[in-house]
């Protein structure tokens, strides 16, 4: 039998069998072969004896059940680590960051209890996928879109809660901002409903936001402050159809005002899609994925140390006849508004000497099946598994790794910030011995800042991942010392990515320890999550 | 005036959200879904054991057609040797398959048992071992 770190085995063993009552026997796992499917499949310590695995798995079902595996786990201060679907590949799995930890499945908490069509507004548990919500709208005929990430196999409360992204309107997008109430877990086993919830009998718990008093739900985001049983989301009314158009710029430099008048359709929302940013050139698009190895020519403009010479950048492009970059924009809404704004944005982006324009067509929603095809499906509100393509093994990719994990630093909305980033990245990829694209294009989930998306591959091989892994803090100290903080980060990289918010000696950090230590004093939720460590673990636990 | 008219229509608005809102959200109500990868629900009538189970959990990724990447990763791997849709295949046991599932191969993760039961695991080894000649 595995125990937690700093539990008996006796206590370990009343525990469990508490868990048995609680639960069910069957939904209590502790052989080695079961515990086995709770490891991080992409964990950069596979194998190692640092690896993040768990002692045992409660699988709950229902918020009552919730609260007797708190309540037991907290009088036998047994560290436990919720997850909902465990499907945060990239960013962490179902593995605990403290190590023996009692993972506290929630995947069997799958109701949906509300999905009100008229206020375009759902109400969820976090055993609920994006194909499960995706589904039940279909086969009730409901006429609301869900803002999906990219794999969504995930759950909706995970991946708010992760913060996570999406691809519809910009109020979307950011799936944290799209929520609206919560109902959580304390350490204690009490449970509290935020916003509008905490009003007996309330009627409107879904459809404002911050109730009365503080409005305290970004503290149960991206960290252990207590066990989110529900959570509701506002949802995209089906749009009746959809514009696309691409703007291509001829010069190095032209990014800058590219970016800049995006931005401006964007806040007055003029285009409401995501815009998506490519170069032609390059061949790249915003993960990096993309055409050939650029020759010789175009990797040493690429390769100077103090970036790329935009008149250099410039003949190059010319002689080849190829434009530097193209931004791609949609809209979605009633076709002649969608019309009209294209119109519009072509006028504004006409500011740039040599712009160019192609329509994309316009396209009655929902799509026909055989247009669906053409198209990246989460952007219509389709979940889907396609991301994978970009790891999986392929004519281009014939030795695949074992995974990946993210390095996202957010970055200025700017065209002279993604030039700098550029330049950073690829020096300290150079210097790390990293694989870098010619050039890297941010994403553009959050419509104020960028998102640089690298993804560092997993292996099973021990010396490859400890060299990642120590290139990856590099990466998260380097971003740092440039301004740049990442966003989100798998287990392995919490803490370090939390020393760098230190602003005032880490204030933010203490508060969040007080928070902590207030909330949760015997230290028993998620410890170590997001780099916030219960008050018995902070000397000597962050490695 | 727009304005005006939003603001008399407000009172009517919110009585509207109140009777659409009006059930409480109590931790048993609502509708459980049987969570699965998959965009529609798949009738397995007439189709052999484990084909719904295969189209639930396995389909998003092996299935045929574009944005594959299982089928994808298989094709590239065989060349044609075997099959790329799994559900072509006669040369895996159920053991392999059970073992692909439950420790990941390749960027393929770990499905646990409250994703895939045992049951559902079962069904889906027996359907993809349905044609195998031994």
């Amino acid at each position: 039998m595995r125990v937690p770190p700093g539990v008996s085995s006796e206590d370990f063993s009343a525990a469990l069998q508490q868990f048995e009552e609680a639960v069910g026997k069957e939904w209590v796992f502790t052989s080695d072969e079961d515990l086995a499917m709770y490891r991080d499949a992409y964990s950069p310590f596979w194998g190692e004896p640092d690896e993040l695995v768990a002692s045992a798995a409660v699988a709950s079902d229902g918020v009552e059940q919730v609260q007797k595996v708190v309540r037991i786990a907290n009088a036998h201060k047994i560290p436990i680590y919720p997850i909902s679907t465990g499907k945060n590949l990239g960013y962490g799995g179902s593995a605990p960051v403290y190590s023996g930890s009692v993972v506290l499945d929630l995947k069997r908490m799958n109701r949906i209890i509300e999905v009100n069509e008229r206020n375009a507004c759902c109400l969820v548990e976090p055993g609920v996928s994006y194909f499960d919500l995706y589904r039940y709208i279909q086969e009730k005929g409901i006429k609301l879109w869900v803002d999906v990430p990219d794999p969504g196999w995930g759950s909706p409360v995970g991946n708010s809660l992760d913060r996570g992204g999406g691809y519809l309107l910009k109020q979307f997008r950011n799936h944290f901002d799209s929520h609206c109430g919560m109902e959580v877990v304390l350490a204690n086993g009490e449970v509290i409903r935020t916003g509008m919830g905490a009003l007996p009998g309330s009627q409107t718990w879904q459809q404002y936001k911050s109730g009365f008093g503080p409005w305290i739900d970004g503290i149960f985001s991206q960290s252990n402050f207590g066990v989110v049983t529900k959570m509701g989301f506002w949802m995209l009314p089906a749009p009746d159809s959809y514009l696309v158009g691409t703007v291509t710029v001829p010069h190095y430099n032209d990014l800058i005002p590219l970016i800049d008048i995006l931005g401006y359709l964007e806040n007055t929302g003029c285009t409401n899609g995501m815009p998506f940013f490519g170069s032609p050139l390059l061949a790249r698009g915003p993960l990096g994925e993309g055409g050939p190895v650029p020759d010789a020519e175009l990797t040493a403009l690429l390769d100077r140390d103090q970036g790329p010479d935009p008149d250099a950048m410039d003949a190059y492009a010319a002689k080849k006849g190829i434009p530097h970059w193209n931004c791609t924009v949609s809209f979605y809404g009633g076709p002649k508004a969608n019309q009209g704004n294209w119109e519009f944005a072509q006028e504004k982006f006409s500011a740039i000497p040599g712009a160019k324009f192609s329509f994309g067509g316009a396209y009655k929603l929902p799509l026909a099946p055989d247009v669906q095809a053409k198209f990246n499906l989460p952007e219509f509100g389709i979940p889907s598994l396609q991301m994978f393509s970009i790891g999986a093994r392929s004519d281009t990719n014939p030795t695949p790794g074992n995974g990946h994990i993210w390095f996202s630093p957010i970055i200025p909305r700017t065209g002279e910030a993604v030039f700098e980033a550029n330049r950073v990245f690829r020096q300290a990829a150079k210097e790390l011995g990293l694989p870098f694209p010619p050039f890297s294009l941010p994403t553009c989930y959050w419509e104020r800042a960028f998102i640089f998306l690298f993804g560092f591959p997993i292996t099973h091989d021990v010396e490859t991942n400890k060299k990642n892994r120590a290139a990856f803090k590099r990466l998260v100290a380097m971003a740092a010392e440039h301004g740049w903080g990442e966003y989100r980060t798998a287990p392995a990289y919490q803490a370090a990515v939390m020393n760098t918010y230190s602003f005032n000696n880490h204030a933010l950090l203490h508060l969040h320890e007080t928070l902590k230590d207030a909330v949760d004093p015997n230290g028993i939720l998620s410890a170590g999550r997001y780099g916030i460590w219960p008050k018995h673990l902070r000397e000597g636990a962050q490695a | 005036m727009k304005t005006i008219a939003a603001l008399l229509a407000m009172p009517f608005a919110l009585f509207l959200v109140a009777q659409a809102t009006s059930a409480q959200n109590n931790s048993t109500q609502g509708d459980r879904v049987k969570s699965a990868w998959v965009l529609h629900a798949v009738s397995g009538a007439g189709r052999p054991r484990g084909y719904v189970q295969y189209q639930d959990y396995c389909s998003m990724c092996h299935g045929d057609g574009p944005g594959k990447p299982g089928t994808m990763a298989l094709r590239a791997k065989y060349k044609g040797k075997e099959p790329a849709l799994l559900d072509q295949r006669t040369d895996l046991t159920p053991d392999l398959i059970k073992a692909y599932v439950r420790n990941g191969l390749s960027i393929m993760p770990i499905f646990r048992k409250t994703e895939i039961s045992d049951a559902d695991l079962d069904a889906i080894a027996a359907y993809l071992t349905r044609d195998n000649k031994n």
